[in-house]
């Protein structure tokens, strides 16, 4: 068992550079909303995602629309 | 989304009430939908514009708060331009080297987390905006831009397209040292539970090696890396609780942190000095779980703490950013936009109507009424003239005037009322109060108790006597007790805020619970407060006779002209305003008057007497030259959920007052109506305060509701108060709870819950206090070791803890009542 200590250093190293990681984390502030992540997640903002041929049009595409049409 | 509250009868943009009739329409995703006013209409249709059409579907229309345009403040071009001067930006705008700006403004008018959606998207598809982000907690947006592509004001006046209010952040200090205490628990909360985490991993192979065999040099290194883990838990993440200990102890005060920093400061010493000479137990784990534990029920009621206190940073907003500076001879006197914070003491200003009054002064020419309601609560405006002085904050309503300042920034009355209202809510209700002082005599027993338990030991088995002393002090470790009252409290306080009443002390819900008498105000609480144009009489055509009332009145601030606003479609000249009576205006060549029927007919060039149509209610007379145009009669209703809310109150047994300074029958007929049995009318607010104090003096539990205009006295006087949210700010600092939507159903839920809480915090108590009897002879045994006491202290906590979480289900009876018919 002489990797013991070979893996027991490496994970007490890991969890010292987990620890930096996370006082990085709160300290620029990722935890101070904790609300609106939940609530964006349900948003389906893919609008872009779809196909341009078969995207609905848009209400201001629309508007054109009979602005060139009248 | 939940489509629950969007009829056809209401708003499609702010989910308020139709005006009688309907003159504003928007195309939203093909259908065609009405608007209130011209305000929701213009953000309606900037928000097609942008191509966010998604808003209407995603936003939650269940939400307790609302944001429409009638009430908000327009935007002035010029003061907006002031926004963009180095010297204003130097408080809250901070410069990087890359040529980009930031800032952090807070939001007024958010709802719901469709609105940071809205606002996100609209703002980031301007040029030059590099990030914003917005934290729907606190409602602040951080932005940041290229100053050379885009400016501050173009980005405030984007905001206000789109529907919302922006300010800038001015944190004052307290807030910003409750910030830096939540992330410093928070961080403190990381390392212990990360380190826990791998001290347990490392102790659980240790426990299996004591069972199945290991050899000494793996036990060895297993312990140092436990060791190495550890210390950072102990002197960052345990860190409070020594100096907590530590300061109690200089002040010969016995408290919770004592034992426990015995406890874990001398597991850790021992555990460290086993390690060293190889020869003993260890307790890292214990220790570690115990300091997480700790640490979590810390962190819980330090976030009740933060959210109860936050009720007013609104009074900071009632001074205006910009002011007119007057410079020059009596005659020859030129205007200058200026910033509020570069007036100086001696300055001219002057303060057009409509808009607030940026400090303290005394009027040097011209005179007008002045709406105090901000600070006094008065509802109807109030006359200064010449030499009269003007308080900062709040609005001329009238008239120009010139105002010589006397007091500029943190002298202001205003400052100065909002440093006395400065209320962090660190009262405690009297059950905690309770629970810490046994806790306290329950500290002492169990620091008694180990020491008679170590010597005990000594003497018969010296070996096990550390260990021992340890699970006791750790096992009865009185944190359940502790966080027994603190987290039902947060809980059922969180749950009521989500529906509508914000609560700011907190002995509210215990006073709630015991209740026996509730007070109500009259105007603007069982009524809606808004006046509303309820009865159009004598008159051909309406819409006409609505346009040119409004037309009249379309630059008054009286809260009677409010009611015309929705009307506005045209412009009235020569526009006169007789304080108190009424206004005169020219539309096309012909002379209107609207006001007190004494006051507008005479200008009738035929004067004979004229009757009101109906005695019943408060008339206004529109009329020309010529004709009487029409009679309005203005009134208010009552809300739609008072019949419920008085109702549901006598069922629990509590009794109902009105105390209303209205002395016409109005009052008897709501009182009649609602059932009320105890009512008092023309009672001026001296007659309110002597009403409440004899009631609270009869040994009766009181809780008063109003909405500040007339009785702020009483409000701050009575055991309890609730403020309506549409209440003037200093109303709502000085309750003790506010309806943020003013639905007064919502004091039922709150009653329910207040029950419910009691009896669970009781629950708690026991439990919490039972297992800490129990648990104490085991340990003092020797039956249970560290790492079992650590995992029962745990446990225990976390029982309790569930329990509280019982009461965010809150009772939903009202709710079905909350959607209007």
């Amino acid at each position: 068992m002489e990797i013991l200590p070979f893996l027991l250093g490496i994970s007490v190293l890991i969890f010292f550079g987990a620890i930096a990681f996370f006082f990085w984390n709160v300290n620029n502030g990722q935890y101070d909303d904790l609300e609106s992540p939940a609530h964006k997640i349900l948003f389906d903002d893919d609008d872009d995602l779809i196909p341009t041929d078969i995207r609905p049009a848009k209400s201001s595409d629309s508007v054109q629309k009979k602005q060139d049409n009248a | 989304m939940n489509n629950l509250v969007v009829t056809d009868s209401h708003c499609y943009h702010c989910l308020l009430d139709l005006p009688l009739q309907v003159r504003h329409r928007v195309e939203i995703n093909g259908i065609e939908r009405k608007m209130c006013c011209p305000g929701c209409a213009g953000v309606a249709q900037t928000i097609i514009d942008s191509g966010l059409h998604n808003y209407y579907k995603h936003r939650d229309t269940n939400t307790t708060t609302i944001n429409n345009s009638r009430d908000r403040a327009p935007l002035v071009p010029q003061e907006l331009s002031l926004y963009n001067s180095e010297k204003l930006q130097l408080q809250f705008v901070s410069q990087s080297e890359s040529g980009t700006k930031a800032a952090t403004l807070v939001i007024e008018g958010i709802t719901c987390a469709a609105c940071i959606w809205l606002l996100e998207h609209h703002i980031s598809q301007l040029t030059g905006i590099v990030k914003i982000s917005i934290n729907m907690t606190n409602h602040r947006a951080q932005i940041s831009w290229f100053n050379d592509q885009i400016e501050l004001s173009d980005i405030l006046a984007q905001i206000h397209h789109v529907g919302y209010t922006a300010h800038p952040y001015r944190p004052d200090i307290e807030e910003q040292l409750l910030a830096k205490e939540q992330k410093k628990s928070m961080l403190r909360l990381g390392v212990a539970g990360v380190g826990m985490m791998q001290v347990l991993a490392l102790a659980v192979s240790l426990y299996f090696g004591n069972h199945s065999g290991i050899d000494s040099d793996t036990v060895s290194w297993l312990r140092w890396s436990s060791l190495i883990i550890c210390t950072p838990i102990v002197f960052y993440g345990a860190q409070p609780f020594f100096t907590a200990a530590y300061r109690d102890f200089k002040a010969r005060h016995l408290s919770m942190d004592v034992p426990v920093s015995i406890a874990i400061g001398g597991a850790y010493i021992a555990s460290c000095w086993a390690t060293i000479l190889a020869d003993g137990e260890i307790y890292f784990d214990s220790v570690s779980m115990f300091t997480f534990f700790l640490l979590f029920g810390r962190y819980l009621e330090m976030q009740a703490r933060h959210r109860t206190g936050r009720a007013g940073n609104a009074l900071q907003n009632l001074l205006p950013q910009a002011a007119i500076k007057l410079i020059g001879e009596k005659d020859n006197l030129t205007e200058h936009l200026v910033a509020v914070s570069e007036l100086v003491v001696g300055d001219i200003i002057l303060v057009k109507p409509g808009q607030s009054i940026p400090a303290d002064g005394v009027i040097i020419d011209g005179f007008s009424s002045i709406d105090e309601s901000a600070l006094t609560g008065e509802y109807l405006p109030k006359k200064r003239k010449l030499s009269d002085r003007v308080i900062g904050g709040t609005l001329n309503v009238e008239n120009p005037i010139h105002v010589e300042i006397e007091k500029i920034g943190a002298q202001t009355q205003l400052s100065a009322i909002v440093r006395l209202l400065e209320r962090a809510g660190e009262d405690k209700p009297k059950v905690a109060k309770i629970a810490d002082k046994i806790a306290s005599y329950f500290v002492a027993c169990v620091l008694i108790s180990s020491v008679i338990v170590a010597t005990s030991w000594w003497f018969i088995d010296p070996s096990q006597a550390f260990w021992i002393t340890l699970s006791v002090l750790v096992v009865t470790c009185p944190c359940a007790l502790s966080l027994a009252t603190p987290t039902a409290l947060t809980t059922a306080t969180g749950s009521l805020r989500q529906h509508g009443l914000l609560i700011t002390r907190s002995h509210v819900l215990e006073n709630i619970a015991n209740a026996t008498d509730f007070v109500f105000d009259k105007t603007g609480t069982l009524t809606k407060g808004n006046l509303a144009i309820e009865n159009i009489a004598q008159c051909q055509n309406n819409q006409q006779a609505l346009e040119i009332a409004a037309a009249l009145e379309a630059n008054s601030e009286h809260p009677i002209a409010k009611a015309f606003k929705p009307y506005l479609q045209r412009s009235a000249d020569n526009i006169e305003v007789t304080l108190g009576e009424g206004v005169q205006g020219k539309i096309n060549a012909q002379t209107f008057r609207i006001g007190k029927p004494t006051f507008a007919q005479q200008i009738l060039k035929n004067n004979t007497a004229i009757n009101a149509p109906s005695d019943k209610g408060h008339w206004l007379l529109l009329c020309s030259e010529e004709q009487i145009i029409a009679w309005f009669s203005i009134s208010d209703t009552l809300r739609d959920d008072s019949h419920y809310c008085i109702q549901q109150l006598k069922r629990n047994n509590i009794k109902v007052h009105m105390l209303t300074g209205d002395n016409s029958d109005n009052a008897t007929i709501i009182a009649n109506d609602l059932a009320i049995e105890y009512l008092k009318t023309d009672a001026s607010p001296s007659d309110k305060i002597n009403y409440i104090n004899a009631l609270q003096n009869s040994g009766a539990k009181v809780v008063m509701v109003g909405d500040g205009i007339n009785d702020l006295p009483v409000l701050a006087g009575t055991q309890t108060s609730i403020a309506m949210g549409s209440a003037s700010d200093l109303a709502k600092t000085h309750a003790d709870a506010v309806l943020t939507n003013g639905q007064l159903s919502v004091i039922i839920d709150g009653l329910l819950l207040a029950k419910k809480t009691r009896k669970i915090i009781v629950q708690n108590i026991c439990w919490a206090f039972g297992y800490n009897m129990l648990a104490l002879p085991l340990a003092a045994f020797g039956l249970i070791p560290p790492y079992a006491a650590a995992i029962g202290m745990s446990l225990s906590s976390l029982i309790v803890v569930c329990n509280a979480l019982r009461l965010s289900k809150s009772p939903v009876i009202s709710k079905t009542l909350r959607a209007p018919h």
